[in-house]
């Protein structure tokens, strides 16, 4: 592939490329982009939430017609919930992670010269950036954007009747949505293919880093559940354009009976959730993939049970294909098969806790680097057994009854996923910033964006539990129309403090990743001695990734202070000595 | 335009942030030994911030539970939560220990070699096989609370209650002296039939439609769950009770009231729930509030999805009983 030269315009290099090191770099940004317009939508929706009738004018700044004297309208609180759901699960914790570093890191860690196909890669990418565009368009839509919740849960999502995010905004979601599941179906074979085929030479599939495999087991659940999602949204696009029935029935609206008759909004929930749940883990992996590799490198130790960890990936992969029915205990579903999910739920948090601790196991008489990155590693660690216990409550058909779709639910889900997900994305900016951009990110300011963030939020997600406890619902524009939850009402404030707080350290991020692209330290060829491959390639990239062959291979990537070694590392090139044994 | 200014704003502080960390050195990158050991400390710092954490929100938050169950199976269901938190705090505080106190434990120092210790089948084994224990047992327990939860069947002469649902607003429909509730339907919606209920059956005449729910003490009630438009969820916290409102189906969920309003006002927990209220409530020049079960929305709805609840009021079956007779039947709405 590397051997015939085509010359490079700034288009072909920058613009429509097709290598793997770029597209990861314009995923990242793109990703990050995103990121601050749905993290900057919660601070808008957490300011309603403590202070309901307060105006605020930054409210009054952004939320034009849809606000009155600087207080948003219930409408579209509801709509920036649901545009950050989406946002931050979709755009920033698929596409941006796992679009970031399987891109940078499938080739230059399995040593490939690029993915299998390039042009496919292109194509994906711009897909994403399409729906991209779609989605933030559809925050101009007069009416406002969709606004059923990420779940959009029909007949909610299918009648502009019954709310008005439903009409034009809705529409440009679901087109929005199609073209990102495209896109991510077109990475995730990629991914797949590359994985398979493309390994160097004594690249066996049990000497591949952890982050390799958790990137290549993420990309076959998401092609087994994506398509799913796609269906679901095209007979939802029928439903709310053709007139078929396939979720509606006995419908009347506004003074008037609908035609529909027949469907079941409940056949939705199964098809939304049938990807919903293992979408919870396509976030999750590639962060879990992630801080197993930097946890390994930064404490100078082999991770814990290599083997148990790839076991526990691929059982969580398969095990979340047959939990989702625990989102929908109390959707009126037969209670057996509410046993059913129950017994599949509780499943998963065998691999789940065999991962945590072999996590701390691995820390354990290490001799540990606190780079930046790693105190990102070591904070995820935390957030996910915090918010992973509590699904024992929601995984439990029976106790699921009363904390369903209230503040728990978003405490806990925030905690599991969104927040030890972000985690694991900063963790491996800091980490993979030298690999990406031939400079280095800065420290202080790193150590700064981990502790505020870290402490703003538990600050937030831990009393939130409690707001959840005393049967608040989430998705409530306010507190205000029930008196029994004015005592919640302190609490709120408390949560928005540390979300502003949480939200302003990112400013802090920001300024560290985009100056350190121009300015930061020049980076040494392998800044963390770590022992993977791609730290073997040039810091100035190069089509192809290495100048020569590409390197064999010839052990596991976790021989850190490996006894009968010089140094406290091994790099995977580097062969056997005489009587050595691999591990 | 004050938009503009927003952002402009954060613009400068990130321009500032970086000029501040210009001057504190920013070439530095890579942590040094001192940074491992000002960083392990934090760690330790922010273990004791967490467990600070922890305890002050369950000491300080206590308050606001909800009080004890007002339904004879969520008492079981309080029962497995009890278990479950217990079991949940345990795990939560020696693995969260151990993850910040290896992390200042081992801190970096130049010169050391970590162990090299790759693998224990000793180890995974056992902590595969105790969670695996314990969830076993803890599906079987919340299993056998789930299944006598959700058990609906009519075996002890139960009540038998609609629960209506539309934007944004709930009804009730009580099946009357056959106990059977007449069929519904939304075609049949019009003008004061506002359930649709269908007057050609003869289950139907007798129903009693109410806008307040009353539910008699120790006597099970079967609700019958409808939705005229889109997804409700009917959510009465203080039964521990919650069923999704479908449109196109009626679903179901059963309990048995164990407390009166009467009684719930004068249990302690709901006592020192209320005062807090109160207190907050007087602060603001508000008027005191007085307990009442509630019934609220649980799934989004739409713009007033926030603001749609029923009032639930439980009392002893007598009452309750006086209270229907006075309600007026389908039969005599209608005509
Ligand atoms: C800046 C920090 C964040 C804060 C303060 C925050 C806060 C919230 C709150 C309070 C809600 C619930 C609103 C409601 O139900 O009425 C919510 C919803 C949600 N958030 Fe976040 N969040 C943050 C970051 C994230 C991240 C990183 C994710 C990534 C997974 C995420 C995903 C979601 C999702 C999926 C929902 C549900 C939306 C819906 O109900 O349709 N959030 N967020
Ligand atoms: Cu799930
Ligand atoms: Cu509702």
């Amino acid at each position: 592939m590397s051997d015939h030269h085509h010359k490079e315009t700034f288009v072909t290099k920058y613009i429509f490329s097709t290598d793997h090191k770029m597209i990861s770099k314009q995923y990242l940004i793109t990703g990050i982009f995103m990121g601050v317009i749905g993290v900057f939508m919660s601070m808008l929706f957490r300011l309603q939430i403590a202070w309901p009738e307060k105006s605020f004018s930054i409210i009054e700044a952004f939320l034009g017609h849809h606000q009155d004297g600087g207080v948003m309208s219930p409408d579209i609180y509801l709509a920036i919930v649901t545009i950050h759901g989406t946002i931050m699960v979709f755009f920033v914790l698929t596409a941006g992670l796992s679009g970031t570093f399987s891109n940078l890191l499938i080739p230059l860690q399995i040593g490939a010269r690029d993915m299998a196909s390039g042009f496919l890669n292109m194509v994906s990418y711009w897909l994403f950036f399409l729906s991209s565009i779609i989605m933030v368009i559809s925050l101009f839509v007069e009416a406002g954007p969709a606004s059923a919740g990420w779940t959009i849960y029909p007949p909610l999502s299918a009648l502009p009747q019954a709310i008005p995010g439903s009409g034009l905004g809705m529409t440009l979601w679901l087109v929005s949505m199609a073209i990102f599941i495209a896109s991510s179906l077109l990475g995730a074979l990629n991914y797949i293919v590359t994985v398979l085929n493309l390994r160097t030479v004594g690249m066996k599939m049990t000497r591949l880093p952890l982050t390799i495999w958790a990137f290549f087991i993420t990309a076959i659940i998401g092609v087994v559940s994506f398509p799913v999602l796609l269906s679901a949204a095209l007979l939802l696009i029928f439903d709310r354009s053709f007139g078929t029935s396939f979720y509606l029935s006995d419908i009347f609206i506004q003074g008037e009976v609908l035609h529909y008759q027949g469907g079941s909004p409940v056949l939705f929930e199964h098809l939304f959730w049938f990807l919903g749940h293992p979408e919870v883990y396509i976030v999750l992996l590639p962060a879990l993939g992630i801080t197993s590799e930097i946890i390994s490198t930064n404490s100078r130790k082999p991770i814990f049970g290599y083997r148990a960890m790839i076991g526990s990936i691929i059982a969580i992969a398969f095990l979340s294909t047959i939990v989702w029915g625990h989102h929908m205990f109390v959707s009126g579903m037969n209670p057996f098969l509410g046993s059913v999910f129950t017994f599949t739920t509780l499943l998963i948090a065998i691999p789940s806790a065999v991962k945590a601790f072999n996590y701390i196991t691995t820390l354990w008489k290490g001799n540990l680097q606190m780079n930046p990155a790693m105190l990102f590693s070591i904070g995820l660690v935390s957030t996910f057994i915090s918010g992973g216990l509590t699904g024992l409550v929601l995984g439990d058909s029976a106790l699921d009854i009363n904390v369903h779709d209230t503040y728990f639910v978003v405490a806990h889900f925030h905690l599991v996923m969104g927040v030890s997900a972000i985690y694991g994305m900063f963790a491996g900016v800091y980490h993979w910033f030298p690999k990406m951009y031939g400079r280095m990110m800065n420290k202080t300011l790193g150590y700064w964006h981990f502790w505020i963030t870290a402490v703003a939020a538990y600050g937030v997600f831990f009393p939130m539990h409690f707001i959840g406890l005393a049967g608040l619902p989430r998705r409530y524009y306010s507190n205000t129309a029930f008196p029994l939850f004015d005592d919640v009402a302190d609490v709120n404030i408390v949560i928005t403090m540390f979300a502003i707080l949480g939200g302003a350290a990112q400013i802090i991020f920001l300024a560290n990743f985009f100056i350190s692209i121009y300015k930061g330290k020049k980076a040494t060829q392998n800044p963390w001695k770590s022992n993977t491959l791609e730290w073997t390639t040039p810091i100035e990239h190069i089509h192809g990734n290495w100048p020569g062959e590409i390197p064999a291979v010839h052990r596991w990537p976790y021989d850190y202070s490996k006894p009968g070694h010089e140094e406290d590392y091994v790099c995977q090139t580097t062969p056997l000595m005489d009587g050595e044994e691999e591990s | 335009m004050t938009a503009l200014l927003y952002i402009l704003l954060a613009i400068v502080v990130a321009v500032a942030i970086w000029q501040i960390a210009s001057i504190l050195n920013l070439k530095s990158v890579i942590a040094t030994e001192k940074d491992n050991n000002t960083q392990g400390i934090l760690f330790a710092a922010f273990g004791i911030f967490f467990y600070g954490l922890m305890i002050f929100s369950f000491v300080k938050y206590s308050s606001i539970l909800l009080p004890d169950s007002a339904s004879v199976e969520g008492d079981r269901y309080d029962t497995l939560y009890m278990v479950t938190m217990v079991l949940i705090l345990i795990v939560q505080a020696i693995t969260q220990f151990l993850l910040f106190y290896f992390a200042f434990k081992y801190r970096g120092i130049k010169g050391r070699k970590a162990l090299f210790y790759a693998d224990s089948h000793k180890l995974e084994l056992i902590w595969t096989v105790i969670p695996a224990v314990v969830l076993a047992g803890l599906v079987l327990y919340g299993l056998s609370v789930w299944i006598d939860v959700m058990d609906a069947s009519d075996a002890e002469d139960p009540l038998i209650v609609e629960v209506y649902a539309k934007q944004f607003q709930w009804e009730a429909r009580y099946a009357g002296e056959d106990n059977e509730l007449g069929l519904a339907n939304v075609r049949n919606i019009k003008g004061i039939n506002t359930m649709g209920v269908d007057m050609t059956d003869k289950n139907a005449l007798d129903d009693i439609p109410t806008r307040e729910l009353h539910l008699p003490k120790g006597r099970k009630v079967i609700f019958k769950f409808r939705s005229q438009d889109v997804l409700h969820s009917a959510y009465m916290p203080h039964f521990r009770a919650q069923m999704n409102c479908v449109p196109g189906m009626v679903t179901q969920f059963a309990f048995t009231p164990s407390m009166t309003t009467e009684e719930m006002r004068l249990n302690d927990k709901t006592i020192t729930k209320v005062e807090g209220i109160n207190k907050i409530r007087a602060e603001k020049g508000e008027d005191p509030y007085e307990f009442d079960y509630l019934l609220l929305c649980n799934k989004i709805c739409g713009a007033s999805h926030y603001n749609m609840q029923m009032k639930i009021i439980v009392e002893e079956e007598s009452e309750f009983n006086s209270w229907l007779n006075s309600q007026k039947t389908m039969a005599q709405v209608v005509q």
